[in-house]
């Protein structure tokens, strides 16, 4: 398995996104140009210019027409995906941390960080078909988490919304009124900052990674904690494996520490683990800082990551992973 | 304090409740943290300090025999007095009063003086008692509140209670598990843990578990029976048959350190004290207790210069152990270099050996042998050179000379004894000609043969620096890294060479090897050529009888490298002075690695030791013989180990599997009823993974470009 190293990115970057078709790769970075790559073979299609900070989080629409975006520069952007056009931009008092739209992609739910006075925010925006049509009004409005919340996502037939940040807990709120529905259990529960947040394809599942070296999965509807996974280093990214029963970390030592060690030390590596039986498969090396974005090809053939190297590694898998027995 | 509840008041009270005590699991009871509800723990020492509490008068001294002297003079003595003993503490303001007669006008003879803390006033005591103002006058000192504690004594003898024999646990209770595992004691966090190395599972098992069992380290004794736990209060062993229940505590307030002597008999507790002037050095503190009685055999109180003389001791601090054991198991001497003096103390009546130490000018270094009462010493050279530096060899306790080597031109020497006192090794660091570097030698003493032949080992290139030496534990063997330090060569000799017995010969010489330190296996054979921190913790498990390498491995940044008391496993951890990687790994003595745990913030890890084997040396050779007989038995078990963990690891994994499978079902179904949901939500497309997913290739040509060129095609060769 030989990665294809895509070098477009001029810092470290923040993440990686494929299109429903898996076909196109978006991949965001602290350098203010959000990127479109063929997921089959690495080479640049175009870059989303306009942004004026680093670019946090992006989403794609299902019909793979426009891009959402969220920057540190206190905006939201829509794209068109094929022009690399501003559709609309909703502007913020603080950074926008992630964006995720719904079912049907007539909602987006945005995250905006604690900044100067303001505390962090949960905003669900009503994104128009018609970009002309498209206002800035916030539909829901959440507050209460302390500190930032790192992800949020919708859950199922887009009824809830679940987030995760700097606090630990992971929570699930209705989407209609904004309630709070559950909370993780602190005892079982992450111990620090949860960083990253994906759900499964069917939306079931999902998993968290988090600085406390775990990630753990979570039932969608209950909250449940179904499975953690253990590991060596704090956790930056997870994914999923779509095809199979895998869950892939990517992290490694904070950034801060990386040039006082070995880079061995830093364990840059993305470890894959079986779901099901949370026990480490193996992993894959290259990158020489932590790995702070992974995403998964929904053909479940390839996957990329991204690191705080400015690097995406695109790795199609060998056939030999495709019979891993454990 | 609550006062004490008896058990039938409890069970009094229980009875009204309607709770059956007989159920209730006392030890689950936990207390929320910072809150005692005022049950005062039974783990804390209380002996602490017994100066802070009793009447409050604990910083009042009674100075008596003092001059009686009529009223004019009363201001004068006042005067004398307040001078001395404002030498020594803060007097209160006060605190000096002085009773005079009512009748005569004249002064009783005697004053009382409150100092600021017990601690001042314990010394004002220490110092003055005794004290000669003038010949008639001799001071006697005394604390106030001793006064009342003799007059409490009875007046008649009554004889002590006999307190009936119960036998104790069986403290050696961990020799005889089943599986002849080894325990190992880990610091991580606030928790201390003992567990055994189930090598056969491929995982430590608990044993016992505590948070906060120490306040800074926890050491076990050199015979494996007690674990000791040091705390602000004083030092305390623990130990027993299923669980570590505390079996002793050793009061010494503020205990830094503590070493037990070789046959674990006593313990020697350390601390050293601010001094409350700051210009003075610091005051020491060390005791010496019977481990098991728990009282103070001897203490040594003084200041820190006094007891960091002599080779290593450093700039700040004493070089630890003060205290040298010697005399082999039977912890009959111990021994502490002074300035030009060796003290050696005898355990019968913990006094000097003839009641006076040993006159050695200038002593540097002293080492015992590991079996037998000799020490060996090491004197620097004197006098510019006029006068050798040598190394001695003296008889415990006849103090007679056996064996003495005058050495010249010695910047260091370094002693090595082999574990049962057969040889020593002495590491002789000397002057090359211009001064200007050194080079090293070694001098070797058989000391189990007559007269004490010595020996002189040059390597092979004078110059290499020697990076680490080490004896094979109860063998004729030695390993010596020596060379420069990026790749180091790696020597073995043997103190018995084939034909020739009385010399030593090279076995072999392993050329640049990336190791910094030795670490031979207990039973001898087996050796680690580890490198430690610069190299990153590469490891080299190499076998001496056949001179070839078992297997190369590497933990990376491992700190410490510790084999089981049997030479069976091995253990590298990494400890918190890095703050990566965490923890501990367990290898087999031939370089497998069988199993690894992190654990964040990891200080300690130590095997617990076992006391020597009971096996003669001819059994012990038997043994190794007819190996192939007496393990099978063990092969079998190893075997029936391995079936049943595999059968167990297939049903955990087909559990697990079983129980995602019907999660997995569980969700599909209600994912099926919310198909038509989800459709609305889109439009009306054909939800998500209900459709079937389809690649199709699609070749695409594009002609970029075509051009029609005419080339000159020449026939022409001639």
């Amino acid at each position: 398995m030989r990665p294809i190293l895509m070098k477009g990115h001029e810092r470290p970057l923040t993440f990686l996104k494929y299109n429903r078709d898996g076909d196109l790769l978006f991949s965001c970075a602290k350098d203010h140009t959000p990127t479109v790559w063929f997921a089959d073979n690495g080479e640049r299609l175009g870059t989303y210019r306009g942004h004026n900070g680093a670019v946090w989080t992006c989403d794609v629409s299902r019909d793979s027409m426009r891009l959402i975006t969220g920057s540190a520069d206190q905006t939201v952007k829509l794209w068109n995906v094929e022009t690399g056009a501003q559709l609309f931009t909703f502007n913020f008092d603080s950074p926008a941390r992630s964006v995720d739209f719904s079912v049907g992609d007539k909602l987006a739910v945005i995250t905006t960080d604690p900044f100067m006075e303001l505390t962090s925010a949960i905003h669900v925006k009503r994104i128009a078909r018609d970009p002309s049509q498209q206002t800035a009004e916030s539909a829901l409005v959440i507050k209460g988490p302390q500190g930032r919340i790192n992800r949020a996502i919708w859950g199922p037939l887009n009824r809830t919304i679940i987030s995760a940040g700097e606090d630990a807990i992971v929570r699930i709120w209705d989407s209609e009124t904004g309630k709070l529905l559950k909370e993780s259990d602190k005892e079982t529960g992450h111990k620090k900052t949860v960083t990253s947040l994906s759900k499964a394809v069917d939306g079931s599942h999902f998993v968290t990674g988090s600085l406390d070296k775990s990630a753990k999965l979570w039932d969608s509807r209950t909250l449940t904690l179904i499975k953690t996974y253990l590991t060596e280093r704090p956790v930056n990214a997870v994914t999923m494996s779509p095809l199979l029963d895998h869950v892939v970390l990517g992290g490694g030592q904070d950034a801060s520490h990386v040039t006082t060690t070995d880079h061995r030390a830093g364990k840059f590596e993305a470890k894959f683990y079986d779901k099901i039986l949370q026990e480490e498969i193996g992993g894959v090396k290259g990158h020489f800082g932590p790995i702070n974005a992974l995403a998964f090809n929904p053909d479940g053939k390839s996957f990329s990551s991204g690191g705080e190297d400015g690097y995406v590694r695109l790795h199609h898998f060998d056939p030999d992973y495709f019979n891993v027995k454990i | 304090m609550a006062e004490v509840i008896s058990m039938e008041d409890i069970r009094a009270t229980a009875s009204t409740l309607g709770i059956d005590v007989s159920n209730i699991d006392f030890d689950s009871i936990r207390l929320p943290p910072g809150e005692d509800f005022g049950i005062t723990s039974d783990d804390d020492l209380h002996e602490e300090d017994p100066l802070e509490y009793d009447s409050g008068f604990g910083n009042i001294i009674v100075v008596d025999n003092l001059p009686v002297v009529p009223r004019e003079k009363f201001e004068k003595l006042e005067g004398v007095v307040r001078k001395i003993y404002s030498q020594i503490g803060v007097i209160k303001e006060d605190g000096l009063w002085m009773p005079v007669d009512s009748d005569t006008q004249k002064t009783l003879g005697y004053c009382f003086i409150e100092y600021n803390t017990p601690q001042e006033a314990e010394l004002a005591r220490e110092k003055t008692n005794g004290y000669k103002l003038d010949r008639a006058h001799i001071f006697a000192v005394n604390m106030f509140d001793d006064f009342d504690r003799f007059m409490k004594v009875p007046d008649e003898w009554a004889p002590p209670e006999t307190k009936p024999y119960t036998p104790g646990e069986n403290l050696q209770h961990w020799l005889t598990d089943e599986k002849a595992r080894d325990q190992f004691v880990i610091r991580a966090g606030s928790d201390t843990e003992v567990l055994w190395n189930d090598a056969r599972h491929l995982k430590p098992e608990p044993v016992y578990k505590r948070a906060y069992w120490t306040e800074s380290f926890v050491q076990w004794s050199p015979l494996g029976t007690y674990l000791a736990t040091v705390h602000r209060q004083g030092a305390a062993v623990w130990g027993g048959a299923t669980a570590f229940n505390r079996l002793m505590r050793y009061a010494h307030p503020q205990v830094k350190l503590i070493d037990f002597s070789p046959g674990e008999k006593y313990l020697v507790t350390y601390s050293s004290h601010e001094p409350s002037n700051p210009r003075d050095t610091h005051r020491v503190v060390l005791n010496v207790f019977d481990v098991r009685t728990g009282k103070v055999m001897r203490d040594f109180k003084g200041s820190m210069d006094e007891f960091s003389v002599g080779g290593a001791g450093g700039v700040s601090g004493v070089s630890w152990p003060v205290f040298r054991w010697g005399g082999g198991k039977e912890d009959k001497y111990f021994a502490r270099i002074g300035k030009n003096v060796i003290s050696v103390y005898e355990t019968e009546t913990f006094s000097l050996i003839d009641k006076k130490s040993l006159k050695v000018e200038n002593v540097m270094d002293l080492s015992w042998s590991p079996a037998d009462p000799i020490l060996a010493l090491f004197v620097p050279e004197l006098g510019g050179g006029n006068q050798p530096a040598r190394v001695s060899l003296v008889q415990i306790p006849s103090k007679e000379e056996l064996r003495q080597k005058n050495l010249f031109s010695v910047s260091d020497c370094k002693m090595y004894w082999q574990s049962n006192g057969d040889y020593l090794a002495v590491k002789v660091d000397r002057y090359t000609k211009t001064k200007k570097s050194t080079y090293t030698g070694f001098e070797l003493f058989r000391i189990k043969e007559r007269d004490i032949p010595i020996e002189v080992l040059e390597l092979e290139n004078k110059n290499d620096k020697i990076i680490a030496f080490a004896w094979e534990p109860k063998g004729h063997r030695f390993a010596v890294i020596h060379g420069d330090s990026p790749r180091p060569d790696v020597s073995f000799y043997t103190m018995r060479s084939g034909s020739n017995t009385g010399r030593v010969s090279k076995l072999t010489t392993l050329k640049g090897k990336q190791a910094n330190a030795l670490f031979w296996s207990p039973a001898g054979r087996y050796i680690i050529l580890a490198g430690l921190k610069g190299f990153n913790g590469q490891l080299e498990f190499y076998n001496v009888d056949e001179l070839e390498t078992m297997a190369t491995a590497e933990h990376f940044m491992a700190t410490d490298i510790e084999w089981d008391p049997t030479g069976r496993y091995v253990a590298t951890s990494v400890t918190s002075v890095h703050e990566m990687e965490n923890g501990f790994n367990i290898w087999s003595f031939n370089g497998k690695l069988l199993y690894r745990i992190l654990k964040d913030h990891f200080f300690q890890f130590l095997w617990r030791p076992r006391p020597p084997s009971f096996l003669s040396p001819e059994k012990e050779e038997e043994i190794a013989k007819n190996l192939k007989k007496y393990s099978k038995k063990y092969e079998a078990e190893d075997q029936d180990v391995s079936m049943l963990l595999s059968e167990q690891d297939r049903e955990k994994r087909k559990m697990l599997k079983d129980e995602w499978e019907r999660w997995v079902n569980d969700w599909k179904r209600w994912h099926e009823e919310e198909k038509a949901e989800r459709q609305r939500l889109r439009d009306g497309e054909a939800s998500d993974e209900e459709e079937e997913y389809e690649a199709k290739e699609v070749e695409v040509e594009e002609l970029l470009d075509v051009s029609e060129e005419v080339l000159s095609f020449d026939l022409d060769q001639e």
